[in-house]
């Protein structure tokens, strides 16, 4: 348990999202309401009117511009954060490549709700998805506590100078998000000595020092710039634990690549993220009094994926069901496609689950496990709570 | 302050870079730059002067420069401009200045809504459109700044068609109606009113906005000794009358003694030689009438 003194709030996830984000008190916070869209920048605003914080809020005309000013902000040398969730981070998408492109070590909040069309507004994992080969950083946090500290490791994760990329923290929409729970909150002192400040290697206001951000770069030198990036996103696989050491000092959790439940001796194994992960911790609970032998592992870092841990961890385990919140049309789902291809093509089944909001519930997952005790292992894959 | 004086001042856009022997825009970015002693960020939107002027591992740049893409360059300024305010606030940094260059393309179509946003929101930029009236450097595709009758890639004169179909847009008026402190529309010929426009928007609080037609030898067709040529036809015909609206009030910067018609401007030049033929002599006419009543409509605002 942490030394330090907590206060605990009830909070929903927006609001721990910017409770972190007050903690935090970037210099430059832009954002657009998007439908759909989320609480976490109103509250903000609330800390602005209020002068609880002294970021300038720059309320922009849309998704596109918001992570434009945080580029433009965060290039000028200041912390810059923004938030968003479905169709904001698609319209963000291409300046998300500038961002990670340009080695800006922007923190992002997304809210994860599915992508028209059909229009939704609820809660599944596409947008998030969509942007995942765009160099981000992706934390998955299963409820709101994940989400207040995630926000901060991702501050320290990004500014790393082994690191400079960008991050985005996820929580589940509704589920988290509109939902308040005991969230245990840690003193700004404390918080703010572990976030440091940030300075700049190559600021655009150090106007004795001009720098050219953004240039046109041809065939000579775009490959080894980009490989460059993925040496950065490699390091962030050390950098993630060494700075989530340090906040475990603060909080008393634990920053691992994902979460081990009931792993040990299983027979059969969910691996999901996000808030799933809790309902499926109930069913592992209900089975283990029964005498059945199932786990789970919760992927939190997704971005870069710990492949060699993950089959590690999982070469023990006979048969793994790997459920994945979004589609990959055409191909095995994100989550399925990472791991699947680790794992003896015999243990593993890739579930697909909660598109557009669909709840899924303790049963379902019991049932899941079931199936994957009794073996029943197809190449297809299965959808968990939808009518065919 | 004289042109001899002025252009010996330090470049901070330096020679070296790569734009067409003839183009308007280095004109555009050292007219507006050398109008300020105080230390410039720059901003530019993805187009020819982006590309030009910083083939990497080489820029042209002595100034702080950043581009971030085709439609955002009044956002990316914007968010320079707010961390500077949030710094500033701190007393953690002087006095700087801040410049967004786009083009028409960048401007007046993708990036209007990130201009008309940031515009609104009031943060103290300039932002300076360099209109070459058409996507130049992708390949000379019309854009809303085209004019009627142009043409180009994507409105070839051809055997039903003659160019580019619509008037061109109003950018400038389109920022007057933003009600910001000061908008100014200016040619590079007229280079001492390109500096006086420059320094007053530079020493405006808030933001402002100048649109500067440049002339482009590879779109426009024309030999590249007569840009500056070409830069004063637009202007002594009233295809681009030169004028500025400070706090809203109109103010007509030249008139000329003997307005041209507008065919002295096109003819020498490629983008409008289709128009020449006996058979379409209508659509001249129609360009003229839209010239004129623009014109006229101008003349009224900067009475009022």
């Amino acid at each position: 348990m942490s030394k330090n003194n907590f206060t605990i709030k009830v909070f929903t996830g927006t609001k721990a999202a910017a409770e972190a984000m007050r903690q935090i008190n970037p210099e430059v916070v832009a954002a657009y309401p998007i439908t759909p869209q989320t609480a976490i920048v109103q509250k903000y605003s609330e800390f602005v009117a209020d002068g609880k914080v002294d970021s300038e809020l720059v309320p922009v005309e849309s998704e596109h511009s918001a992570m434009s000013v945080v580029v433009g902000a965060s290039a000028a040398g200041v912390r810059a954060m923004t938030a968003t969730s479905s169709a904001g981070l698609a319209l963000m998408f291409e300046i998300l490549g500038v961002a990670s492109g340009l080695r800006l070590p922007i923190v992002m909040n997304v809210v994860n709700r599915a992508l028209s069309s059909p229009i939704n507004i609820h809660c599944d994992h596409s947008d998030s998805m969509g942007t995942r080969d765009h160099s981000w950083i992706q934390i998955y946090s299963e409820n709101n506590q994940e989400v207040y500290e995630n926000t901060l490791l991702a501050v320290r994760l990004a500014e790393h100078p082994d690191v400079l990329l960008p991050a985005m923290v996820m929580q589940d929409g509704f589920i988290s998000s509109h939902c308040a729970e005991n969230t245990k909150i840690f003193p700004d002192e404390v918080i703010r000595k572990y976030l440091g400040k940030y300075q700049a290697k190559y600021p655009l206001l150090d106007v004795k020092k001009p720098v050219t951000i953004g240039p046109l770069v041809l065939p000579d030198y775009q490959f080894e710039i980009k490989r460059q990036q993925a040496e950065a996103m490699k390091n962030a696989l050390k950098v993630y634990l060494d700075v989530g050491k340090e906040l475990s000092k603060i909080t008393g959790s634990s920053y691992l690549y994902f979460e081990e439940y009931m792993l040990d001796d299983a027979q059969a194994a969910i691996v999901t993220m996000s808030s799933t992960a809790g309902t499926t911790k109930v069913a592992v609970d209900e089975m283990r009094k029964q005498g059945k032998r199932v786990g789970l592992l919760k992927i939190k870092l997704f971005r870069p994926f710990p492949y060699q841990e993950v089959a590690k961890t999982l070469s023990k385990i006979k048969t793994v069901g790997i459920l994945d919140r979004s589609e990959s049309f055409g191909a095995y789902p994100p989550l399925a496609g990472e791991i699947g291809n680790t794992l003896p093509s015999s243990g593993w089944q890739s579930y697909v689950f909660g598109i557009g909001g669909r709840d899924i519930d303790v049963e379902q997952i019991r049932n899941v496990f079931e199936e994957l005790l009794a073996g029943k292992i197809a190449r297809e894959v299965k959808y968990v709570g939808l009518r065919e | 302050m004289n042109l001899k004086e002025l252009v010996t001042k330090p470049q901070k856009l330096t020679s070296g870079h790569r734009t067409c022997q003839g183009c308007g825009l280095p004109i555009v970015a050292r007219s507006i730059l050398r109008a300020t002693d105080k230390p410039v960020v720059v901003a530019c939107a993805t187009g020819c002067m982006e590309v030009t002027t910083t083939i990497y591992p080489y820029s042209s740049w002595n100034v702080p420069w950043i581009h971030s893409a085709f439609e955002n360059a009044a956002a990316t300024i914007a968010g320079v401009e707010s961390a500077y305010q949030a710094l500033k606030k701190k007393d953690k940094v002087g006095d700087i200045k801040f410049v967004a260059f786009a083009g028409d393309g960048g401007s007046y179509d993708i990036g209007l809504q990130s201009l008309s946003g940031a515009l609104e929101r009031g943060h103290d930029c300039l932002y300076v459109c360099y209109d070459n009236q058409a996507y130049m450097n992708t390949g000379i595709q019309r854009s809303s700044a085209t004019p009627k009758g142009a043409a180009t890639t994507t409105t070839p004169a051809g055997k039903v068609r003659q160019g580019k179909e619509e008037f061109r847009k109003d950018l400038t008026k389109i920022v007057v109606s933003h009600n910001i402190p000061y908008v100014a529309q200016a040619s590079i010929y007229h280079w001492a009113d390109l500096h006086n426009k420059a320094k007053k928007a530079f020493e405006t609080k808030g933001p402002a906005f100048i649109n500067i037609l440049s002339p482009c030898i590879l779109g426009w067709r024309y030999p590249s000794h007569m840009t500056m040529e070409i830069a004063k036809l637009a202007v002594e015909t009233c295809f681009w009358p030169i004028y500025e609206v400070e706090q809203g009030k109109y103010k007509l910067n030249y008139q000329p003694s003997k307005k041209l018609p507008v065919t002295d401007f096109f003819k020498p030049q490629g983008r409008f030689k289709h128009l020449f033929k006996p058979q379409n002599r209508k659509i001249l006419e129609e360009i003229q009438q839209e010239v004129d009543r623009r014109w006229q409509e101008l003349q009224k605002l900067c009475k009022l």
